[in-house]
């Protein structure tokens, strides 16, 4: 059946902000989705709260909906736009979840809307586990012997009868959020007790164990006419037991007969068609039992998954997209393949090299979270690599983590296993952590074998013998050394993936030699394109990666071109705004005539879609990788044909680090030279000084008493940071000295510790410690600014912080336009920024940060490239201020584009308020405390527009995942110095309607100041009264919570209040900044009808205004 | 790891190859024979222990070749027949709690001399241009292996069924109805199908139609099998004695060989489809089927007038499958047993064991 005429408007619902388990792999799918559909001629309209997505560019749809992902605002939006179709299989677990609840209330039959790609029931067969169990049971398939429980009577009587060691697992949740493998009755009942919290619908699966099995994945497609095929297998490294998101994963599957395969094969057409997936993209997870075969189904997902981005990623085959199409009535031999041009999709995709993914996680940004990983996901990003072979991808993969190794062997998997010995390695290797593989490898460097680490790990004998193979060379080169630089060692080197860096360090000679040698040998570097059929057909898609091979499949060209350097995995600090930042550059360069080359790794992003750039290099983001490409793609030109230059700037810490690693006249926009002088602290203040400009008191340290002596002279309290590093990394407020030697201590290390920036480049004269005086109660502003090379500045945007300085601007809400800072305060910031840019000749983008106290404005920070917040500024006022960049950056003006149509005439006045809050991981880390500080924690962002702050406030809130309250009881537990405040607060709610209960002082205050609290609450522990603040928050008779920090000590005393908060899910706010906005939110939103607008409507609106 | 001894594989051309000596290929060995690639990721012993690839040298697309060992259980034949074969690795070390042992010793016991450490991109690209070619692999000096590589054989006109056939009949199975399989290379996967409602009588490809309708099946199945369909004449004029007396089967070569039979014609592809991956559209019920493939010659589209034809390649629109309704005979090209490969069109089988069902019961 071709396409779908009797539909013209679809609604899509995107995934929302960045959380853990749900990243932007479903902006690569969305956006891909509402392209397609938009081709197809359809009117696509999207929901998604989340700016920082290419999906909410106002292009991508037609009608764009950065509002919260609720069912009442979706409702709203449906009966605005009255499309005839809901799309949520593209969105993640959000998308459908959302979708079910819409149809529970009967709103798509209520309004006349179809919902395609699958039907609720077919959604609810595979995400309720009993149906979907009784579905592949009736089937023929084997699923884990379990029962369900709603109670923890009823778990316990199942889990008697299974026997342990038992999985737990709570229904309805993403992720595997809640989910764990109970050893004992004892482990199981508070597992049990949690899952029952966790999930939605208060079920849990109790089930028989099946850790140490092996883990497969299959991505299937199936069309309207049944027709089914497999994109690609995926085997886990990691056995059973470990979240596949937190697993490394390898494509296709490695250790599966063909007469294996095939019957999975089967058995996953038959769930597919059985739980009655329509059309689309969908994944069937199996585990199999490595002693007898036997073949068990996990779970299936009737979505595009993360699964489906690393499959489209690895094979080349656009899943999402397809889906999109199958979704709207074609098959799939009525579309043709990308990549071929010439052979249909209805195909199943082979490939002649392997992929690998690594997880990343934050553990370090997390004190208190134990870094054990299990059935419940907590990385928050991961790096794929691409090899002709395993060990070649896995050292890729490695060394595009960007945690300071070189490849899977180096000192520091040395240093990792120095101090066990042999039995207690094994004993290492058998605990899932980040760091299990390199004492894998250690183990196998130190020669125990592949048997031992097997029956120790029953990590599969093949991928350890291939691990067994990068080790016995490492050992080899390592004896060698110096006489290892030869051709035939050279080559056997690159061939198993081990990095120049690496190789410097096992023969004991310089980087550069390394190359040298390889130069002179000739072993270099070969490109070859991922095309879905191992060769079989000539592809027309440039999408390559590096390996050390006979033959090079670039291809030249005769026109300008451009690289644009990736942010690489995401993790807490760098993540989606800079993919976005890269993409917008690759889109408005490639429209301007440019031809646009990207390099990266992550295999979550819209940069790595083979179609966003004219060319792709799915490569590691280190110097030797990306010098490697320059030099191809100068060989690559023909004719007219030049590379011009590198863009650094806009994919975050990450490229422009590199930035010294290649040649300068390569980088395009402003120069290495200036990027150092905003770091360079230094020249930074004589620059300021020079001008006027004010700025904390401050200065650098290397040591103990350099900091000691700084903050002597300035006055605590002191804002300690190193430099260099990106989301306020091991950035702490210290009130004291002896604060201030445990915080140099945490980052300069001991005796007994590494220090926190070891991994980083450590703490030299190069890279201080900065150190300046706290400004207390200061509001911090953001401003996004570019400049062209003529002098011209163009302020993208003004942006106050909510929550007051000393939280990381990552971590804060803040309002565009600012609102309450006066003209006159906003004029100096501009005209400052300005100054800066100037100052720094900076041609791109420059953000810089603000700290205004009393009526002064303060420098924090410079920094001459892409911010966090320039894709917010986008959405917020409709200039894209990334695109603007890049073109400002290969040499256009902007008047000229001004002239163009992308930088508006006059300046754009805000009809609207937009507020971006953090989205926090806590929920997923149930021992790190929930007060916000300078190290930035939050993984994603959201968006509320509305007509007054207060509204938009409320909205991001909603969009956040913590709805605010409208009626019912605050609890408020403040720090002395936040009483006077807290009273204004209090009263707020007090007028709102709100009954107020609060611990004893604070109720003692509030009283004292005429404000009447209904209850008293005992501090945790405090048996003299009834009602100790934590049975409080679990009884559900608190809607809101405000909870304070006291003291500057270990902030325990509040954490059990705000670790109840995180359990119940109840709103819980940590500054008295975000309880005034949310009073104010609280209050606007009861005098208010729900509107909703689109980006569209509002851009169009601002820029008439 | 123990060094391999250097070793270059050569097409006829003269393109040259560095790798690794594997397998049987010993100091100074040379093995030749008509280069061909597979794209299938798993099935490698299928492929190795199948007859269709008697007088080839067999390239594998996917890197790593032995990953999950052999076993008895997934042999394709007696033996194997095929000349060589190229991986870009063998792995040291194999796992599968079904291996019996690992590749490169079924390699070294059958005598079949491998390259390994191949650039088999570089090589499947080359030969996606020239079309297959006769090459060479060994340790000697490149230019002796380029010489060997000009002096090997390509398929062309060559009656390799001939030689893999079996020499003597034999049966399999206890099914029911009775099946005489002309033996051209026959796969043991077809016949564990076939055995599933048949009692299966393999016959030599020398049998001649009235022996096999001596032995009075209710049908007969056209094997798989090597080499030129265009020099097997004489088992296309028997197999035209054959037609409409049974219900009849051919897959792969049988599929061309009852093209002939029908006075259809058969032509050599460039490099052919030698995959697991290959979407073949049903024409009767538009349904895709995603077909194991092997084959380099196919049949001429338009040249049978007495057939219509039933499925074609969705990536090159090349015949499938062809029918004679009245006949009660029908042949695809590719390969519904799987063996390596998906299920998708085994149906197949069961459709001929109802036609034989239906025709047996009428005509007693």
């Amino acid at each position: 059946m071709p396409r779908r005429d009797d539909l013209s408007s679809i609604l899509v619902i995107g995934s929302g902000p960045i959380v853990i388990g749900q990243a932007c792999e479903f902006d690569y799918s969305g956006t891909q989705a509402c392209r397609v559909l938009t081709q197809e001629g359809y009117r696509v309209i999207l929901a998604n709260s989340n700016p920082a997505t290419i999906m909410t560019d106002p292009a991508t749809a037609d009608a764009t909906y950065v509002e919260p992902l609720d069912v009442d605002v979706l409702t709203a939006i449906i009966e605005r736009e009255r499309p005839d179709a809901i799309l949520p299989t593209l969105g993640g677990q959000t998308a459908l979840n959302l979708t079910m609840e819409l149809a529970r209330r009967g709103v798509p039959e209520a309004l006349g809307v179809e919902i395609i790609g699958a039907r609720p029931e077919a959604i609810e067969t595979a995400e309720d586990r009993d149906k979907f169990k009784q579905a592949m049971t009736e089937i023929g398939l084997i699923v884990p012997r379990s029962g369900f429980a709603h109670s923890l009577e009823e778990a316990v009587v199942i889990a008697r009868e299974i026997g342990f060691p038992i999985m737990v697992r709570p229904s309805y949740i993403l992720g595997g959020q809640g989910t764990g493998i109970a050893p004992d009755e004892q482990a199981f009942l508070r597992l049990a007790a949690e899952g029952l919290v966790a999930s939605p619908v208060g079920e849990i699966l109790v089930e028989r164990s099946i850790a140490g099995w092996k883990e497969y994945e299959l991505e299937v497609m199936r069309d309207s006419a049944d027709n089914c095929v497999v994109i690609c297998s995926i085997e886990n490294l990691d056995p059973m037991g470990v979240h596949t998101g937190d697993s490394i994963t390898v494509a296709p599957a490695q250790t599966l007969s063909d007469v294996e395969y095939q019957e999975m094969r089967d058995d996953s057409f038959a769930c597919l068609r059985r739980v009655g997936v329509e059309t689309g993209g969908s994944n069937v997870q199996f585990a199999v039992n490595p002693w007898t075969g036997e073949r068990i189904v996990i779970e299936m997902n009737p979505r595009v998954s993360r699964s489906s981005a690393l499959a489209s990623k690895a094979t080349g085959f656009p899943i999402a997209k397809i889906a999109a199409r199958l979704a709207v009535g074609y098959r799939l031999d009525e579309i043709t393949n990308d990549i071929t041009m010439a052979t249909p999709a209805s195909f199943e995709p082979t490939i002649d090299y392997v992929v690998t993914k690594v997880p990343r996680w934050a553990f370090e940004k997390l004190p208190g979270a134990e870094p054990h990983l299990g059935t419940r996901m907590q990385s928050v990003g991961e790096v794929m690599a691409i090899g002709r072979t395993f060990p070649e991808s896995l050292q890729k993969a490695m060394r595009s983590l960007e945690q300071g190794r070189t490849g899977l062997v180096d000192r520091d998997e040395e240093s990792l296993a120095a101090g066990f010995s042999d039995s207690e390695l094994l004993i290492a290797c058998d605990q899932a952590t980040p760091d299990r593989l390199f004492l894998v490898a250690a183990a196998l460097r130190r020669g125990l074998g592949v048997e031992a680490v097997h029956q120790a790990t029953l990590i599969d004998r093949w991928f350890l013998s291939q691990i067994e193979i990068i080790t016995d060379a490492a050992e080899e080169f390592v004896a060698l050394g110096a006489d290892g630089l030869t051709r035939d060692t050279l080559r056997q080197a690159k061939r198993l993936g081990f990095s120049d860096a690496q190789l410097a360090e096992m023969f004991g000679v310089a980087e550069t030699e390394v190359f040298a040698a390889r130069e002179a040998a000739g072993v270099t570097v070969t490109y070859k394109t991922v095309d879905t059929c191992a060769a079989e057909f000539e592809a027309f898609t440039p999408y390559h990666f590096g390996t050390y091979e006979e033959e090079d499949e670039i291809r030249p060209s005769g026109r300008p071109r451009v690289i644009i350097l990736g942010s690489g995995p995401n993790r807490i600090g760098q993540g989606i705004e800079f993919d976005y930042c890269c993409v917008h550059a690759s889109m408005t360069l490639r429209a301007a005539g440019f031809e646009t080359i990207m390099i990266n790794c992550n295999p979550e992003t819209v940069s790595t879609d083979y179609d966003t750039s004219d060319r792709l290099y799915f490569e590691p983001l280190t110097g030797e990788d990306v010098r490697a490409i320059i030099a191809a793609e100068q060989r690559a030109s023909e004719g007219d044909g030049e590379l011009l230059g590198v863009i650094v700037s806009l994919g975050g810490q990450t490229p422009l680090k590199l930035a010294h690693e290649i040649d300068p006249g390569l980088i395009l926009g402003t120069s290495p030279a200036s990027i150092d002088l905003a770091e360079d602290r230094k020249r930074f203040n004589d620059l300021l000084a020079a001008r006027g400009m004010a700025q904390p008191p401050g200065g650098t340290a290397t040591t103990f008493d350099g900091a000691k002596k700084i903050a002597a002279d300035i006055g605590y309290p002191v804002l300690v940071r190193p430099s260099y590093v990106l989301g306020g990394r091991a950035m702490e407020i210290v009130y004291d000295e002896p604060n201030l030697t445990r915080a140099m201590t945490t980052l300069l290390g001991d005796d007994d510790h590494e220090g926190a920036l070891a991994r980083e480049g450590g703490v030299t004269e190069d890279r201080p410690i900065l150190i300046d005086r706290f400004l207390e109660e200061a509001i911090e502003v953001d401003v996004d600014a570019v400049r062209d090379a003529s002098g011209e500045v163009l302020i993208g945007g003004v942006m106050e912080h909510v929550e007051e300085a000393g939280v990381h601007s990552g971590d804060s809400a803040c309002a565009l336009p600012p609102q309450t800072l006066g003209d006159d305060i906003v004029l100096t910031l501009e005209r400052w920024a300005a100054e800066l840019a100037d100052a720094l000749d900076v041609v791109g983008l420059l953000n810089v940060q603000f700290a205004v106290k009393d009526g002064e404005a303060y420098v924090i920070e410079a920094n001459p490239r892409a911010s966090r917040t320039v894709p917010f500024v986008a959405k917020a006022t409709g200039v894209p201020l990334a695109a603007v960049a890049a073109r400002v950056m290969t040499g256009s003006t902007l008047a000229q584009l001004r002239d163009e149509g992308m930088v508006p005439r006059d300046r754009v006045r805000p009809t609207h308020v937009s507020v971006k809050e953090a989205v926090l991981p806590f929920s997923r880390f149930p021992g790190v405390d929930t007060i916000l500080g300078p190290e930035m924690r939050s993984t994603g962002e959201v968006m509320g527009v509305d007509r007054t702050f207060g509204l938009a406030f409320a909205k991001s809130q909603m969009a956040a995942g913590s709805r605010l309250p409208s009626t019912g009881a605050v609890f408020l537990s403040l720090a002395d110095r936040d009483k006077g405040a807290g009273a204004e607060v209090a009263r707020a709610f007090v007028e709102l309607g709100f009954a107020l209960m609060a611990t004893m002082g604070t109720a003692g205050y509030l009283r004292d100041n005429g404000i009447p609290v209904e209850k008293l609450v005992a501090k945790v522990g405090d048996e003299a009264l009834a009602a100790d603040a934590v049975e409080l928050i679990a009884s559900g008779d608190v809607q809101l919570v405000i909870n304070t920090p006291r003291g500057h000590g270990p902030r325990a005393d509040g954490a059990h209040i705000r670790a109840a908060c995180i359990e119940h899910a109840i709103p819980c706010l940590t500054t008295l900044a975000a309880a005034r906005a949310a009073a104010q939110g609280i209050g606007d939103w009861a005098s208010h009808p729900l509107e909703v607008i689109t980006l569209q409507e509002l851009h169009a609106a601002q820029a008439t205004a | 790891m123990t060094k391999r001894t250097t070793a270059h594989l050569a097409l006829s051309d003269g393109t040259t190859f560095e790798g690794e000596a594997a397998g049987a290929l010993l100091e100074g060995g040379v093995a030749t024979g008509e280069a061909v690639f597979n794209t299938a990721l798993s099935g490698y012993q299928e492929v190795i222990t199948d007859p269709s690839y008697a007088g080839q040298v067999v390239a594998f697309t996917y890197p790593h070749i032995g990953n999950y060992g052999v076993t008895d259980l997934d042999d394709e034949s007696r033996g194997v027949f095929l000349s060589g074969v190229i991986v870009r690795d063998l792995p040291p070390l194999h796992s599968s709690w079904r291996a019996q042992g690992g590749l490169e010793d079924l390699l070294i016991a059958q005598g079949v001399g491998a390259i390994t450490g191949i650039d088999t991109r570089r090589l499947t690209r080359h030969l996606r241009n020239a079309g297959a070619l006769p090459c060479a692999l060994g340790t000697g000096p490149r230019e002796d292996i380029i010489e060997a590589a000009q002096h090997a054989a390509s398929t062309d006109g060559q009656a390799l069924a001939m030689d893999v056939s079996t020499p003597t009949a034999y049966q399999v199975g206890s099914g029911a109805l009775r099946v005489v399989a002309l033996d051209l290379g026959i796969k043991s996967t077809i016949l564990a199908h076939l055995a599933r409602f048949a009692t299966v009588e393999v016959v030599p490809a020398t049998t001649t139609a009235d022996e096999i309708l001596s032995l009075d099946p209710d049908g007969i199945f056209l094997s798989n099998g090597p080499g030129d369909p265009g020099a097997l004449d004489a088992v296309a004029r028997t197999v035209a004695d054959l037609v409409g007396t049974r219900p009849l089967l051919g897959i792969c070569l049988g599929h061309q060989v009852l093209a002939s039979a029908l006075g259809g014609a058969t032509f050599k592809l460039p490099f052919g489809h030698h995959g697991s991956n290959h979407p073949v559209k049903n024409l009767a019920t538009g349904q895709i089927e995603i077909t194991a493939q092997n084959h380099n010659y196919a049949v001429v589209e338009g040249s049978i007038l007495g057939a219509t034809v039933t499925h074609v390649n969705l990536n090159d629109g090349i015949i499938e499958g062809i029918a004679v309704e009245s006949a009660g005979a029908f042949s695809v090209q590719h390969h519904p047993e799987a063996g390596p490969g998906p299920h998708d069109a085994s149906y197949l089988f069961d459709t001929f064991a109802q036609a034989m069902a239906t025709t047996s019961k009428a005509g007693r």
